[in-house]
């Protein structure tokens, strides 16, 4: 019984602290939310040297082989700096296709994806439909050798110079749609996080041979599911926990009726309340981020917990600090509402608090029918 | 990270696991609580026979030595098979690692081994009507007096006042020294003519707690713990070794009380269901489970980052905090799924469970009072673990 980071993950964890501390002060993460693709090329091929798209897949594919712990300790980071990179989604794909992928399409694109040299992304949710885990409506149509998808995907993230998508159809399998084949198109879409982008994808009678499809069905795709949700939680936990230190901080200095706002029990109460948060996200995340590794038996229950608590926590620990910081906290000057959006943002994406809770729900009211003590 | 058991840490489990599974008596005697005071007692010979009692103890005052994990697991597996409390909760976790850190070797020799055996009872003379929160002002003197003390003063909220031989009491030996100052911490005869208990009855109509009148007790010189003036030091080792203690028993109850939640939501009718098809109650179902499970790995950290430092740091606040609010919401949860029914008390034919989670919801009120109340132990993480500036 050992809950804490080694030495080797603590270096992890302080290498990107010190990186992403560099490259994303203020200004630039505004200059970023405001540019075309929200993030920059340069940024993402040093991400690439340090090893990070492909860090937890496999060593045979150019992977560093670490482990969800290693990746929670990553995205924690990332969610503390903000870091506006499309590293998340270009994780998914990769887990994705590590997991179920075939062998030629992992030669293809795991390799280079792992290297930080091709990038993808996952197209899951059908426009018009209620956006739901597992519930997709694409139908993939059989045509000669292969299948023709057509359709609008919604919700893409970094849909921008993806070199593939992984696209899901309503048989619950995935297609691998390289982004320069005819018919495949991307829109921008207005998220209410500018430092994460959304995109609509246009698939116009698109046609793929059999080759592009994944292995598995939809259940083959939960331990990638599992996995992407605790790295999101990660990174849900250290938004929480920067903007808990933006709320001490200030209310260590900000003097109203003659002492700093800190020392009332109003403001103080609600900042052990946001310590109270982060800590059990941490927590939660931590140990469904082990679960991955060493349990996998325990992961579901354990990944689901983790983003139901970090989905809330993601939120409403910067909506709290906002409240601390008073008015200031609520102008676009100050960087307290791109942590807010960034919360909200992930806390409905790869399934929202209530959809985990049900989940979560299902499980423990199954194992209630277990023997209790007299 | 590793958040499995060693094979040595499951070696220790499965001992504990099978020793409390053949000799743990089963749930307490339905009685008086002298009956159910001679069944703890009973029970602590057992657990002392064996060498379970003080089980942190060092080796060489009679107890186990055991490694904080092996205390977590022996707590955890305990409160798992609901074990009895042994009889001398108190003296077992608070008034033998107070007399092993700051008592002398006398007093070594002479309380130890009637604590471990529950030959002699404790209990803790801290609180006072006019002292809960900030204990600190408290007004019970002491005087000297040749080589004793004179104490006259009234405590409040002693457990177990009624059984008690000793009392772990803090008294105000300089009156004008800063109050954090003047105190001493005695160890007093309960078997004296000036010491005076009476029950409190509380809103379950139980009486855990005593109030305890003292008019000129005498208490001998060799009887101070820790050297006059150093009570408020002394007190918070107890204090800090109540809270450690506590941990990993509150989150195996909790585990047991969500299991009982989730097997009177599947036997609960709810619109031409169970409590356990409706959403609203499944989400709040989940939530506690979920905060539980962050609970239970807090612990998990705390403990690990106790056995880095040495010593536990001020972040067990959140775990008791958490671990009232959490046992709070399961009863007031189980209430909401019995709907009407919940007005029916224990002995009522009608009652859900006998009444269990009506007298859950009525005694987890107190969750949040006792040990440290809750906007006390948000004041302690704000000053201590966020470094807000104090209010005083």
């Amino acid at each position: 019984m050992y809950f804490d980071l080694t030495d080797e993950q603590q270096a992890i964890k302080s290498t990107a602290r010190d990186f992403l501390a560099a490259r994303y002060k203020s200004e630039r993460i505004r200059e970023l939310a405001e540019s075309e693709h929200g993030f920059e090329r340069s940024d993402w091929e040093e991400m690439a040297e340090l090893g990070w798209p492909g860090l937890a897949l496999p060593e045979e594919w150019g992977g560093q082989g670490l482990g969800v712990v290693e990746l929670a300790v990553l995205f924690e980071e990332l969610g503390y700096a903000l870091a506006p990179t499309p590293l998340l989604s270009n994780t998914v794909a990769g887990l994705a296709l590590a997991t179920n992928g075939t062998e030629a399409q992992k030669e293809r694109w795991l390799r280079p994806l792992a290297a930080g040299e091709a990038r993808g992304t996952v197209a899951l949710f059908d426009a018009g439909t209620p956006a739901a885990i597992g519930e997709f409506e694409l139908e993939a149509v059989a045509a000669g050798d292969g299948i023709v998808l057509g359709g609008e995907k919604v919700l893409v993230m970094d849909a921008a110079e993806a070199d593939f998508f992984l696209v899901a159809t309503a048989d619950g399998r995935r297609h691998l749609v390289e982004a320069d084949a005819d018919g495949v198109r991307v829109e921008p879409e207005t998220s209410i996080d500018p430092t994460r982008r959304l995109y609509t994808l246009h698939l116009d009678g698109v046609q793929i041979g059999t080759e592009a499809t994944l292995n598995g069905g939809q259940q083959d795709y939960l331990p990638v599911l599992w996995r992407a949700c605790v790295a999101i939680a990660a990174e849900s936990t250290g938004v929480a926990q920067r903007t808990m230190e933006m709320a001490v901080e200030y209310a260590k200095d900000r003097q109203q009726f003659g002492r700093p706002i800190g020392a009332y029990q109003a403001v103080s109460h609600r900042c052990a309340q946001m310590l109270l948060e982060t800590e059990n996200a941490r927590s939660a995340v931590y140990g469904a981020a082990w679960a991955a590794d060493a349990d996998p038996d325990s992961l579901p229950l354990a990944a689901s917990m983790a983003k139901a608590y970090a989905s809330d926590a993601g939120w409403r620990v910067p909506d709290a600090s906002i409240q601390v910081h008073g008015g200031i906290g609520f102008t676009w000057e100050h960087d307290l509402h791109f942590f807010l959006k960034r919360g909200k943002a992930n806390a409905v994406t790869f399934g929202d608090a209530r959809w985990h809770r049900e989940r979560v729900a299902d499980l423990v009211l199954a194992a209630a029918a277990e023997p209790v003590p007299a | 990270m590793d958040l499995s058991l060693s094979p040595s840490e499951q070696e220790f489990r499965d001992e504990v696991r099978t020793w409390l599974e053949e000799n743990h008596p089963g749930p307490e005697p339905e009685g008086s609580l002298e009956e159910v005071m001679a069944f703890r007692r009973e029970w602590q010979g057992r657990m002392h026979e064996a060498g379970w009692a003080g089980i942190s103890w060092p080796k060489e005052y009679g107890g186990r030595g055991a490694t904080l994990i092996e205390q977590a697991i022996f707590v955890g597996e305990a409160a798992r098979q609901e074990a009895p409390s042994p009889a001398n909760v108190l003296g077992l976790a608070m008034g033998g690692p107070v007399v092993i850190a700051h008592g002398s070797d006398e007093q070594k020799q002479r309380y130890l081994e009637p604590i471990l055996t529950a030959e002699e009872i404790w209990c803790q003379g801290f609180s006072e009507p006019e002292s809960g929160s900030d204990l600190a002002s408290l007004k019970t003197k002491a005087v000297k007096d040749g080589d004793e003390w004179v104490v006259t003063g009234q405590k409040v909220w002693t457990t177990f006042a009624q059984y008690a031989k000793w009392c772990m009491l803090v008294a105000r030996t300089d009156p004008d020294a800063p109050k954090h100052k003047g105190l001493t911490y005695f160890l007093m005869d309960m078997e004296q003519p000036g010491v005076e208990a009476k029950p409190l009855v509380q809103i379950t109509g139980e009486g855990e707690f005593n109030e305890v009148f003292i008019e000129e007790a005498r208490i001998p010189d060799a009887n101070v713990v820790g050297g006059v003036g150093n009570g408020w030091t002394v007190a918070i080792t107890t204090l800090m070794n109540e809270r450690a203690g506590l941990a990993f028993g509150a989150i195996a109850q909790i585990a047991n009380s969500l299991k009982r939640l989730g097997k009177l939501a599947t036997e609960t009718r709810v619109n031409g269901g169970t409590a356990a098809d409706d959403p609203v109650f499944r989400q709040r179902i989940a939530q506690l489970n979920i905060e539980a499970e962050t609970m239970r790995l807090n612990a998990y950290r705390g403990l690990t980052k106790t056995m880095q430092v040495g010593i536990p740091g001020p972040e067990g606040s959140l775990g008791k905090w958490q671990w009232a609010d959490i046992n709070q919401r399961i009863t007031e949860l189980a209430l909401d799924i019995e709907g009407a029914y919940a007005v029916l008390d224990r002995g009522a034919d009608h009652a859900v469970a006998n009444g269990a989670w009506q007298y859950g919801f009525l005694r987890s009120r107190a969750n949040s009072i006792e040990g440290g109340t809750t906007d006390i132990l948000k004041n302690i993480i704000a000053e201590r673990v966020l470094g807000l500036p104090r209010l005083r």
